[in-house]
This record gives C-alpha cells, sequence and structure tokens, in this order.
C-alpha cells in the first residue's frame, strides 16, 4: 500500500520522526543525531539568554532554521499565561508562527495539565499560532484539542523522558481513529522497538528526544529510530496478520513421507 | 563617584562620573546599572548579543526587532532577554 503524504497544517513532511534537541552531550552530537535521524522538524525551547556565558549557546548558531523546521516549545510552562508568554516569545523570534504547546500539570510524571492545555490551544489559535498539542492518551481532550483547531494533536506514550514506551497502545489507536487532525505520538519511546510498536498503531508520527540523546550512541539510535519509524509505518499499511493463541504450520501438513496416501 | 540623583528629576536615576546618569533594571532576573537614555539595541550591543538572535521581552511586552533602536532603557525596567536553546 502506498503511503499519503504527511501534512500539518499545510506544510509536507517526508520523515515522520520528529526529534528534539534537548540533553545531549554537545551540540557536535546533537547536529549530528539530528541528521541521522533525517527528521525536517525539530524542537526547540525558549530560554533566557545567558548573560555570564561569552560563548553564544542560542541553537541557531547550531541549527540551520532553512534546514529545519525549527518547532519552539512551551516546556517547563505549568500556567497557561506562562505558555502563552512562551508561544509569543517563540513567535517573535520569527522563524514561523507554530508551536508546541505544552502545559505541565504535575512535576513528578510532567503529565499535561489538560484543562489549561485546552484553555491555551483556544487561545493560541485565535492569535494566529498554528498549534501541535502536547496531551495525554485521554480521546476526550484529543477531541476537544481538534474542536480547538489544533493542526496536530500529541498524545504521549508514556511520561516525558521515561522511556517506557506505549503505555496504552488501545487508547493511541481510538486516537487515531477517531480525529481528523494528524496525529503524533510524543514522549515516552525508549528505545527502536517503542518507535515501531508506536507507528503500528498507524498514528501519523513520533516526536522524541531523551530516547536519542540518552542513548549511548545518539547517531547510532537516532539511526535506529529512523529506521524502525519506517518499518513501524510500513508494518501498518501493509497490514498485520491475525494473531491468534495457537501454532498454524507454515508449511503444509500433506506430502509427508511414510504415510499413507489417500 | 557615584550619587543618588534625586535632585535631577528621575527619581531613583544616578549620576555616574562628569554627570553621566545610570538606571537601575533587571535584566534577566538580575540588577543591573546602565546609562540613562540607552536603547534597547545600545543595551544588546553592549552585551555583544546579535538582536536578530534573541526576542526582548520589556516590563512584559515583547519587543518587535524594529522597536529595540526606538525603545529607551528606564529606571525600574524589566527586560528578558530570550532565544532558541535544546528542548524537547
Amino acid at each position: 500500500m502506498k503511503d499519503s503524504s504527511f501534512v500539518i497544517g499545510g506544510h509536507s513532511f517526508v520523515s515522520r520522526l520528529i526529534v528534539g534537541t534537548g540533553k545531549y552531550r554537545s551540540n557536535g552530537e546533537m547536529v549530528a543525531a539530528i541528521r541521522a535521524s533525517r527528521a525536517e522538524m525539530v524542537t526547540v525551547a525558549v530560554r533566557r539568554v545567558d548573560l555570564d556565558r561569552s560563548r553564544e549557546e542560542g541553537i541557531l548558531h547550531h541549527l540551520d532554521p532553512s534546514r529545519y523546521f525549527l518547532l519552539p516549545n512551551t516546556a517547563g510552562c505549568y500556567t497557561v499565561a506562562d505558555a502563552l508568554r512562551y508561544a509569543r516569545l517563540g513567535r517573535a523570534a520569527g522563524l514561523n508562527d507554530w508551536v508546541k504547546l505544552e502545559v505541565i500539570g504535575d512535576e513528578r510524571t510532567l503529565l499535561p495539565d489538560t484543562a489549561a492545555t485546552l484553555e491555551a490551544a483556544v487561545e493560541l489559535v485565535a492569535d494566529g499560532f498554528k498549534v501541535m498539542a502536547y496531551t495525554n492518551d485521554d480521546l476526550i481532550t484529543a477531541m476537544r484539542l481538534e474542536d480547538a483547531g489544533c493542526v496536530a494533536v500529541m498524545p504521549l506514550a508514556s511520561p516525558i523522558g521515561s522511556g517506557l514506551g506505549v503505555v496504552n497502545p488501545y487508547y493511541i489507536r481510538e486516537i487515531k481513529r477517531r480525529l481528523s487532525v494528524p496525529i503524533i505520538v510524543d514522549a515516552g519511546v525508549g528505545t527502536a522497538s517503542d518507535a515501531c510498536v508506536t507507528m503500528e498503531q498507524g498514528v501519523d508520527g513520533v516526536l522524541m528526544n531523551t530516547a536519542i540523546a540518552a542513548a549511548d550512541d545518539p547517531v547510532g539510535m537516532a539511526r535506529a529510530m529512523e529506521l524502525s519509524v519506517r518499518a513501524g509505518r510500513e508494518a501498518y499499511l501493509a497490514g498485520r496478520m491475525q494473531s491468534r493463541e495457537i501454532a498454524v504450520p507454515s508449511s503444509p501438513a500433506a506430502g509427508m513421507l511414510d504415510r499413507e496416501s489417500t | 563617584m557615584t550619587t543618588t540623583g534625586h535632585g535631577d528629576g528621575e527619581a531613583g536615576a544616578t549620576v555616574v562620573g562628569r554627570g553621566r546618569r545610570e538606571v537601575s533594571i533587571m535584566l534577566n532576573g538580575r540588577p543591573r546599572s546602565v546609562e540613562a537614555g540607552m536603547s534597547v539595541r545600545a543595551l544588546l550591543r553592549q552585551l555583544k548579543l546579535d538582536p536578530g538572535m534573541v526576542v526582548v521581552e520589556h516590563n512584559r511586552r515583547i519587543l518587535a526587532r524594529g522597536a529595540l533602536s526606538g525603545t529607551e532603557v528606564g529606571e525600574g525596567d524589566r527586560i528578558e532577554l530570550v532565544h532558541f536553546v535544546g528542548g524537547g
């Protein structure tokens, strides 16, 4: 089955893998891993310039915005007001009017505050933003975010940075079945098999950061993720066999030696 | 020599040396003295920051790049200078 193109908010992408830029040991390693991932969309955070540092550490010195689609996030925001403030600061950088909206509700799990996320989404959409909303794997919130005008809804696989993989594939599948906007699973993928399983649920893409950045060899893991996202997508499109809890031989039962022919 | 310049009209401004006045601002959460009347663009130049690479929030209002030269830094201003860093 031929794949359809992957379009978010009118923007077409070839790669279904979106990667973050945080937590790398060095900028050189980050750039090499992102190149190996073949991702086109890359998330960035908005933070204070460190005025004590002599060297400019802004990410635009390392990633060319004409080569990568940079998606500013509102990571670290716990209130609607903060999320709006960070989103607007990100937009003022002048790259685009997109935002990866994140409003966190709990420090231990970093689970989203879905009520605040929805409220912020409504405001940002009205303000002209293209909002890609990070949310939990709850169908109702996902539907509300779509109704609010988000260009993509991004349920988590499991908590941010946990590497636990998809804890609830059924909910992810149901969200994909019920919404029309692209569904991108954001957060929780730990290794290549997780990414593959995620894509096998039929979602449009995966967003990850720690799984690549915290690997022993981020460049190697980025390559593995690129392959597994494509493998999972192709497996989904190919349509898997029915699973059953009994063996069925692959070779013919007929034609075995020393048996009487009928 | 530094004296508090309450006599010169602007409360809280400070007279420095040969009459050059300074104002106290909060810059990225830290107190800092800058020359009175300085534009935000001049402040960025002093900090060796490329105006194309940072976003300025001046008293909670985002300053468009075109407004950097025409905006003066005043006593008690709260200025935030932000940019993109690695994040997920």
